[in-house]
């Protein structure tokens, strides 16, 4: 116990934290803007995994960094407008369109790859981003090391979070997002385009993901593997509500799982003679739904979250 | 000239006819009502002037320009505002949110919160309406969120402003307030249609009155030539009768309630020290606004709660262990609150629904139902009740509003029970479904039931009961004696403004 004490207060525990909260962090913010608007995102899993694929591919074939990302995003759209298309404009089942974009958007993924990149044992690498040191911040004893060495991608992550609450709550477009989410008729009423409003909140949301699967192939790994997502979207739809749809404690609660989740791997290693290390594997999950009964019971939830909304209903 | 025009008004929703060319104007500082029974076409007329639905035929003139249809933008932008029946705001926001949605440009980078603030202000102020912009929606009274409709209008300066059923929500005093409100902006230049079906109110606030009747306008009269008689008579289309009340000779207590509390539940009102007695042979009017405890105390009286102290006597029998199988095999009946959601079941047929409550004692032969003796029985009532449907096998949610109260009756007063508890049984019928239920209701009490009437609508519960009780905040005041009471005094208590004491208890 008092190792796993210690543990906590080296950088390098904190480094791993915030590279495991990073892919976290644009996934959340993504599944929470889209919430916020009314829509369920469910397509999240898939499209961080295509989101890896292609960002990865992009600089695999020649692109650059930067331009892996914007494709990655791109793409994460193209995804989020099928979504909208079925939720919003057809007024689908959000869940049942949005476990079809997962499916259809990971087996794309795989086929893609399957058929661009020869087969080989080891799978193809890339050069990814390197971390880089931000002045003054980064001699924070213990944390900034870990918060303030990290990749582009990462402060980028941070920057989002800032920018996600400045949109939503000091801008004009966040207050009809977020009308979009709680009363669409009330948006309606006031001549604003719901449907609109919708659509653009998924496609910027799933864009959102789609860069927190690109990290994973460009920043936190240099290749792509199968699987490798590896439920982390849905990870990310339980912090949504865990963070009560707030950008700032979604940040916080991305932080929270990853801890969980950076010390388990260690306490494997300590404690694996005594205890399998699959009920350490297990902890994070556990410990995510006792935080969640916890802080989430109380959670207003957007009160037209699930709502499709046709024009001309009857008011 | 005039500040508003309809012309040649045609919607149709596929074969039903909402509105049959209606052509009407406003005046500049007018008020207009819109009188008409629910299905009349008023909303479906306000609905296309807002934008919600394109007319087939016709159009609308604001100041003489042509409005575009089917762009609720266009008609904010020409200067009307409309207070929906139902508020669309937004109870997880603040007011000053609420008010300001849609006002600033999207791309604007810093929404301007203090000018607003400072806006809302001077409006509240200058109107009377008061309201705290930092407020949470949610926590606010009705008539509260009423006022933040009507502020969101002014804030975008309209020029006409259209309330949809505005009263019905409101408490009398809360409606006198209202209409001060609403003279103060006609006197500032404001132009007003005022859609209602209750004729004193529009009586006393209207300069004209404009009837629909089936999507048709039928009539149209200066209000000092019209009175409550006509204008009934012009809605509906031919002469009402309500019952006519009479007092009998009251029975055994069949409902007894003794110091019976509920504990409040996820931020629902509970009971404190309900006491509370019914007699055959008479009714009961429980005035109240909605959500002060009627729900808690119906679900009680209905088996679907349990107290948390106190006793619930029924027929003269302490109750501690009872569902609500129990009750309506003794004797209880329910017309409930929400007829579509709670009486009936929309995709069933009508003789399924008739068993809804006694599956377990009739048209059974062993384990099966005993589908004929079932279907026969719904069709002798579907006759006695003249419930108009396309038989017993009809699917139960094509029935009007009226029609289904009709089944509901049918199924709950044919077993002659001795209590009924009569949950807002009027809401949202047209006049001669009242008429009907009233009737029944009625003919119940002659028979011997005792009735507990809850309900929102003062007119009614003056015209029924023999005596009146008010809930607010889960505390009951009387019964008083119905002819020692005015609506005033009895909406004065439904506001919490009356405490208890200031009567002597019947």
């Amino acid at each position: 116990m008092l190792e796993l004490l210690e543990l906590i207060l080296t950088t390098s525990l904190w480094a791993a934290v915030v590279r495991i909260a990073t892919p976290l962090i644009f996934a959340t913010l993504g599944e929470l803007i889209c919430e916020r608007a009314g829509v369920l995102n469910l397509g999240i899993e898939g499209i961080m995994t295509i989101g890896a694929m292609a960002g990865w591919l992009w600089v695999y074939q020649g692109g650059d960094l930067w331009g892996g990302v914007v494709f990655a995003a791109l793409v994460g759209m193209l995804f989020g407008l099928l979504h909208s298309i079925l939720v919003v404009y057809l007024g689908l089942s959000q869940h049942v369109s949005g476990i079809g974009i997962t499916m259809l958007a990971s087996s794309i993924s795989y086929y893609a790859y399957t058929m661009i990149i020869p087969f080989s044992t080891t799978p193809p690498k890339i050069v990814a981003f390197s971390a880089f040191e931000v002045p003054l911040l980064s001699s924070i004893p213990i944390i900034g090391g870990a918060f303030f060495n990290q990749t582009a991608l990462t402060y980028l992550a941070y920057i989002l979070v800032i920018v996600t609450f400045y949109v939503l709550y000091k801008m004009p477009l966040g207050l009809t997002i977020r009308m979009a989410g709680e009363n669409p008729v009330a948006n309606e009423a006031q001549g604003i385009n719901v449907l609109l409003i919708r659509t653009g909140a998924v496609m910027v949301g799933s864009a959102l993901m789609a860069i927190g699967g690109a990290f994973l192939t460009m920043s936190a790994f240099d290749a792509f593997y199968f699987g490798m997502i590896n439920g982390r979207g849905w990870i990310c739809v339980a912090l949504v509500i865990f963070a009560s749809w707030k950008p700032g404690k979604a940040f916080l609660g991305a932080i929270l799982f990853a801890l969980f989740e950076a010390l388990q791997v260690r306490a494997q290693l300590i404690g694996a003679d005594v205890i399998p290390y699959q009920i350490f594997s297990m902890m994070p999950y556990f410990l995510s739904i006792v935080a969640m009964m916890l802080v989430a019971r109380r959670a207003a939830y957007p009160k037209a979250l699930l709502v499709p909304f046709r024009q001309g209903d009857r008011i | 000239m005039k500040k508003l025009q309809f012309s040649k008004i045609c919607k149709n929703f596929g074969a039903v006819v909402a509105n049959d060319n209606i052509s009407l104007s406003l005046g500049e500082g007018e008020i207009l009502s819109l009188l008409g029974e629910n299905g009349a076409g008023k909303t479906t007329l306000m609905n296309i002037l807002f934008g919600h639905y394109i007319s087939d035929k016709g159009f609308i003139e604001v100041e003489g320009k042509r409005l575009t249809p089917g762009s609720t933008k266009a008609s904010l932008d020409a200067g009307i505002g409309m207070v929906h029946q139902h508020f669309t705001l937004a109870e997880n926001l603040t007011v000053l949110e609420n008010i300001i949605l849609g006002t600033e440009p999207l791309s604007r980078l810093w929404s301007k919160k203090k000018l607003a603030y400072k806006k809302i202000e001077a409006l509240s102020k200058r109107f009377g309406l008061l309201i705290n912009p930092d407020a949470k929606v949610a926590d606010l009274t009705v008539g509260e969120k009423q006022r933040v409709e009507i502020i969101k209008a002014l804030y975008r300066d309209a020029s006409i402003l259209i309330l949809d059923e505005p009263t019905a929500v409101l408490t009398p005093q809360e409606t006198i307030q209202l209409f001060k409100v609403l003279k103060e902006m006609v006197n500032a230049g404001l132009s007003i249609m005022f859609i209602s079906h209750k004729l004193n109110e529009i009586i006393e606030i209207s300069d004209r009155i404009v009837v629909l009747r089936h999507g048709k306008l039928v009539g149209e009269v200066a209000t000092k030539k019209a009175n409550k008689e006509l204008l009934a008579e012009m809605m509906v289309g031919h002469k009402v009768t309500r019952p006519a009340y009479e007092k009998l000779e009251i029975g055994k207590a069949v409902v007894e309630l003794n110091n019976v509390c509920l504990n409040a539940s996820d931020g629902s009102v509970g009971l404190s020290n309900i006491n509370l007695k019914i007699h055959e042979k008479e009714i009961i009017g429980l005035a109240g606004v909605s959500g002060n405890g009627q729900f808690g105390l119906a679900s009680i009286l209905q088996g679907l709660t349990h107290p948390s102290s106190g006793e619930f006597k029924l027929f003269g029998q302490s109750l501690i262990k009872y569902d609500p199988r129990y009750l309506t095999k003794s004797g209880v009946a329910r017309i409930p609150e929400d007829r579509s959601k709670e009486g009936v079941i929309g995709e069933m047929a009508l003789w399924e629904n008739f068993l809804g409550e006694e599956l377990r004692s009739k048209a059974k032969s062993g384990f099966i139902i005993d589908k004929k003796k079932a279907v026969n029985n719904a069709e002798k009532l579907i006759k006695e009740y003249d419930i108009r449907c396309e038989g017993a096998f009809a699917s139960t949610r094509l029935l009007s509003g009226g029609n289904i109260q009709k089944l509901i009756l049918a199924r709950s007063l044919s077993n002659n029970p001795r209590f009924i508890i009569a949950n807002k049984p009027a809401r949202g019928l047209d006049e001669g479904a009242i008429s009907f239920v009233q009737h029944q209701i009625i003919n119940a009490k002659t028979k011997g039931a005792g009735v507990l009437l809850i309900s929102e609508d003062l007119d009614e519960i003056f015209e029924l009961s023999d005596r009146i009780a008010v809930i607010f905040d889960g505390k009951l005041q009387g019964p008083f004696d119905a002819s020692s009471l005015t609506i005033n005094q009895v909406g004065l208590m439904m506001s919490g403004e009356m405490k208890e004491g200031s009567f002597n208890e019947a």
